[in-house]
Order: structure tokens, then C-alpha cells, then sequence
């Protein structure tokens, strides 16, 4: 089976993060990835999107045509992708700032307030967080354990002290093992 | 073995080099590749190299060619206006037959052109971008193993052959993220052994008979034709040794695809989409720019294949190298983006069916 997943929103909401999470979290469990971000001149305030797709055979082509989940954390990122989710899809759109509904009819949509869930556990800057707590719990291609597991990786170090918070984020939606 | 990590490309990329027994990088920031030289700060000095960021390309590609002279395994990258500027380091390198291996991660042009992938330094890599009678071996990698693989064994090919060698990737390879798995360090060659395994480089007189020299000026016409002669004697055994490529579904195929790096992996989804809409599609891939297989195109299926199509993000750069291989037996064509754009493989099927109906009529 090939997954594949689109990220947006724009240059410091962290969507590459959510991304190398997923990434991540499926290479540990001996699947094929490939994370494929879109660059440019821009930093934060900017748009930043991202490609991750998960297979269990070797993947070919790093870019997609259409996904079978889209992130968007932002209001310009739901009126440009939300045409990408393929018939069926998952669509998971970041409320806390998207005021306006999908046009989409034929998708599933699951509307997650990731800002204000994160403000109200006292974690602002972890809206990301939440909201990939929740991905991965609505597509289910990695474990739970596993995303858990990337976390202590990702925060390591100088940033260890963030993991706590952050596991505290990343599990209000994540659920089980 | 070692395990697999997922690395973004520009990072493995400095990684190999550094495994495969880099000391010296010397470097000019330019996007896509910043990741390269920005690695090689951290990590080079910590493991027993030196990192140097130049003035400028011209700067960064001479002092590589004064570090390889002296013996020291050198690694150096760039992107294409870049590239552009080292092109008289490389043929003066090809001349003064100085081992380094070059990297460029391509970007569109021309002039100062984008910093989105292109693969429009193909003539670039391949037909000599510097004066002179000269070659430089080019390998397209188009999976960050791939491109692992390639550089860790440059240095060897560099070395063997006295030869600049390229890695030529572009932005997409440079950017993305890929689970590799990296080769075992190789040993670092040491200043001490240098004199003993490189007996050419310039290491001293060290009461030697005979003192090393490196030179790439000739004024007599007759010994200059010599060593141009001489540098063709090996361009001529690289041509039978370093040609590498792969075929993929040739046999019974009604089109046949040319792509490489980047391209290669979206025609491979492409010809999967094909394939469900009846249209059987093979492709050669190069993995070696420079020799080019030629010879791949021995192995088309004559008895099925109506067109081959060079599918590239040029204008049809290597286009001229597939009429070169097809040799008049198909008719060829070219599917193209340029100036940073990357067809998505819904494009390459749309083109491809266009193409087939064109040669009904």
C-alpha cells in the first residue's frame, strides 16, 4: 500500500516538522518514505508546504498528483489544496485560523482547532503538535508508539525540555499504542 | 550494515563525501545546495578535515586544486551559476590531471536563472563547460542512496583516473528527505602517506631524484598535442569503464522513455500509469552522463517500439545524445519543463499519448 500526504501552511506554523514526523515515524517501522519539502526564498510568513509518502514497496516518484491526506494549517493553504485531496480523502483543516469551510464534498473532513487546543493547554507554539497528534490518529499508518518515539528524537539535546510539553500536545488526539 | 536514517539530500550528500574520505571542501553558498557547505562547517573539522568557505566559486574550485596537487582528497559543490564559474578550475584540473570530485546540485538557468530543480547544465557536464580538448566522468544519481553510493566511489574514480569527477543531482535530490544507508568511513589518506601513495603530488622535494610537477601550461605546440593525446588515452578506457545505466521494461514497450535523476523517478510513475491504460513503456536510464550509454539503446525492442522520447528538464539537451544512441532507428521526441519547473507524471502520460496519436496520423 502507498500512502501519500501534503502538508501546508505557512513558514513557521512548523508543517515540515509534522511532515519529517510522519516520515520518520514510518522509516522506524521499515516502511519506504520520501519527504519532499517546497523551498523558496521564503522563511517565516511565508508558504511552506510538504510531500510525505509512506509504502511498503520502494517509491518511485517523490511528488504527488494528488493525496490521500491534506494538512492545512492556514487559510490560503485550504483555498489552494484543498483540490488535492483525492475522491474519499482526508481532509484535516486547522479551524483555530481557517474561518471558511471546504468546498469539497466528496472528502472527510476532520476540523481540528489546533491553536486554540494548544493555547489551552499552555503550549502555544505547539499548535503543529496537536494537529499532528491528530493526523495521525484520523490516517492511522503509523503507531502511535512510533510517533511518540520520533518526538524523544526530535527533541533531544538542547530542546529535551520540550518534549514533555510536546508529548502532552501530540496526545490529546493520539490515542492507544 | 549500518541502519537506514532519513537524511535530507544535501546533508547526505556531504555525509558520503566525508565517509568516502573528503578532508578538504572548500565552498561558496547558493541555493539549493546550502545544506552542503553549512554540513561541512559543522562536521568536516570535527572529523579530521578542513572546511573553508571561499570568496567566491572561482576562489573555492582553486583552492581544491591546490589542496588535490598536494595530495588531499577534496570534495567541492555548488549550484549552476556556480558551476559555471569553477568551469576553469575543472579544465585546468582535467589538464594538470588533479583528482577532485565536484558536486552540482542544479537549479534552472540560464544566467542567474532560479533556484528551483533544472537539468539544463547537461551540455555543461557533459560537453565541457571549461576550454580545451578535455572530459570529465558525470554520474546522475536519482534516489539519495544513489547518490551515496556514486560519491563515496567518485573519490576512487577520481583518483584512478587523475580526473575531476561530477555529481550531478539538482534542487528536488538536494532538498528532499530519504531514508539512506550509509556506506562504512573509509580511512583518511594522511599528510605523511601522501608522498608514498600519491608518488605525483606535490609534496616536497624530499630529497627525491626527480621533483614533482603540476602544470597545465604548454607552450610548444608538439608537447602540448602529446598531453592532450596522453589525457585521451584515458578518456578512451573510461569510455569502455565507467559506462553505467539501467533499462526498465524495454521488452514489447511501444514507447521508450530517456530520463535521468529526478526525471527518472517521475517517468517511472508515469510509465506505471501508462501501463494501466494499455500502453506498455520502457525506459533507459542513464547513471553515467559522461561516457553515455549509447550502447543501452542496443537493447530497445525493435519489433514494438514506435518512439523514443527524451524526457528531461532541459530544452532538449540530451536530446542530441538519444538521436546520437536511436542512430535513425525510431523516431525520437522530447518531453519537456525548464526554468525550475517539474512535470508531475499525469503531464509525462497526457504528452506521451499526445506524441503516440501525432505518429498515427
Amino acid at each position: 500500500m502507498t500512502y501519500k500526504m501534503f502538508f501546508a501552511g505557512s513558514g513557521g506554523q512548523g508543517v515540515l516538522m509534522m511532515g519529517q514526523a510522519i516520515a520518520y515515524a514510518a522509516m522506524m517501522e521499515g516502511k519506504e518514505v520520501t519527504f519532499m519539502p517546497s523551498y523558496g526564498p521564503e522563511m517565516r510568513g511565508g508558504t511552506a508546504n510538504c510531500t510525505v509518502i509512506v509504502s511498503d514497496k520502494p517509491i518511485s516518484c517523490p511528488l504527488i498528483n494528488e493525496a490521500d491526506a491534506v494538512v492545512v494549517m492556514n487559510p490560503p493553504s485550504l483555498t489552494k489544496f484543498e483540490s488535492m485531496v483525492s475522491p474519499g480523502g482526508k481532509l484535516f483543516v486547522n479551524t483555530s485560523l481557517i474561518d471558511f469551510a471546504p468546498t469539497r464534498t466528496d472528502v472527510e473532513i476532520t476540523d481540528i482547532a489546533a491553536n486554540d487546543v494548544a493555547k489551552d493547554i499552555g503550549l502555544a507554539r505547539s499548535a503543529n503538535i496537536v494537529m499532528l497528534g491528530a493526523v495521525a490518529q484520523g490516517v492511522g499508518i503509523v503507531s502511535a508508539a512510533s510517533v511518540r518515539k520520533v518526538m524523544s528524537k526530535l527533541f533531544s539535546g538542547s530542546k529535551a525540555h520540550l518534549l514533555e510539553p510536546n508529548l502532552k500536545a501530540l496526545d490529546v488526539y493520539l490515542k492507544g499504542e | 550494515m549500518s541502519e537506514k536514517v532519513l537524511m535530507k539530500g544535501n546533508e547526505a550528500f556531504g555525509e558520503a563525501a566525508i565517509r568516502g574520505g573528503a578532508r578538504f571542501y572548500f565552498g561558496y553558498p547558493i541555493t539549493p545546495q546550502n545544506e552542503v557547505p553549512e554540513f561541512m562547517s559543522r562536521e568536516l573539522n570535527k572529523r579530521g578535515g578542513q572546511f573553508v568557505q571561499a570568496e567566491s566559486e572561482l576562489a573555492a574550485v582553486n583552492m581544491a586544486y591546490g589542496a588535490a596537487a598536494a595530495g588531499g582528497r577534496v570534495f567541492i559543490s555548488t549550484s549552476s551559476p556556480g558551476f559555471a564559474l569553477m568551469q576553469e578550475g575543472m579544465s585546468f584540473m582535467a589538464s594538470a590531471e588533479i583528482p577532485v570530485v565536484a558536486m552540482n546540485v542544479s537549479r534552472g538557468g540560464p544566467g542567474v536563472g532560479g533556484i528551483q530543480p533544472g537539468q539544463a547544465d547537461y551540455f555543461q557536464a557533459t560537453r565541457g563547460g571549461g576550454n580545451g580538448d578535455y572530459h570529465i566522468p558525470v554520474f546522475a544519481p536519482s534516489t539519495l542512496q544513489e547518490a551515496v553510493d556514486m560519491i563515496y566511489e567518485a573519490f576512487e574514480i577520481a583518483d584512478k583516473y587523475r580526473n575531476p569527477v561530477l555529481i550531478l543531482a539538482d534542487g528536488m535530490m538536494g532538498q528532499m528527505m530519504e531514508p539512506v544507508v550509509l556506506p562504512e568511513q573509509k580511512e583518511q589518506l594522511q599528510s605523511e602517506d601522501i608522498a608514498s601513495r600519491k608518488p605525483w603530488a606535490l609534496t616536497g622535494w624530499g630529497g627525491k631524484e626527480k621533483r614533482s610537477t603540476v602544470v597545465s601550461l604548454h607552450m610548444k605546440p608538439d608537447v602540448l598535442e602529446e598531453c592532450v593525446e596522453k589525457l585521451f588515452v584515458k578518456y578512451r578506457a573510461a569510455e569502455k569503464e565507467l559506462v553505467r545505466y539501467e533499462t526498465h521494461d524495454l521488452e514489447g514497450a511501444q514507447v521508450v522513455f530517456v530520463a535521468f535523476g529526478t526525471m527518472a523517478r517521475i517517468v517511472s510513475e508515469a510509465m506505471e500509469m501508462l501501463g494501466e491504460q494499455g500502453i506498455k513503456a520502457g525506459m533507459i536510464r542513464p547513471q553515467s552522463l559522461w561516457p553515455y550509454p549509447y550502447c543501452a539503446f542496443d537493447e530497445i525492442d525493435t519489433a514494438t517500439t514506435k518512439v523514443v522520447i527524451s524526457t528531461e528538464l532541459s530544452m532538449g539537451q540530451m536530446l542530441q545524445d538519444v538521436n546520437i544512441g536511436v542512430c535513425g532507428r525510431w523516431p525520437t521526441d522530447l518531453i519537456y519543463r525548464t526554468g525550475g519547473i517539474v512535470p508531475t507524471s499525469l503531464e509525462i502520460v497526457e504528452r506521451t499519448k499526445k506524441i503516440l496519436e501525432g505518429l498515427k496520423k
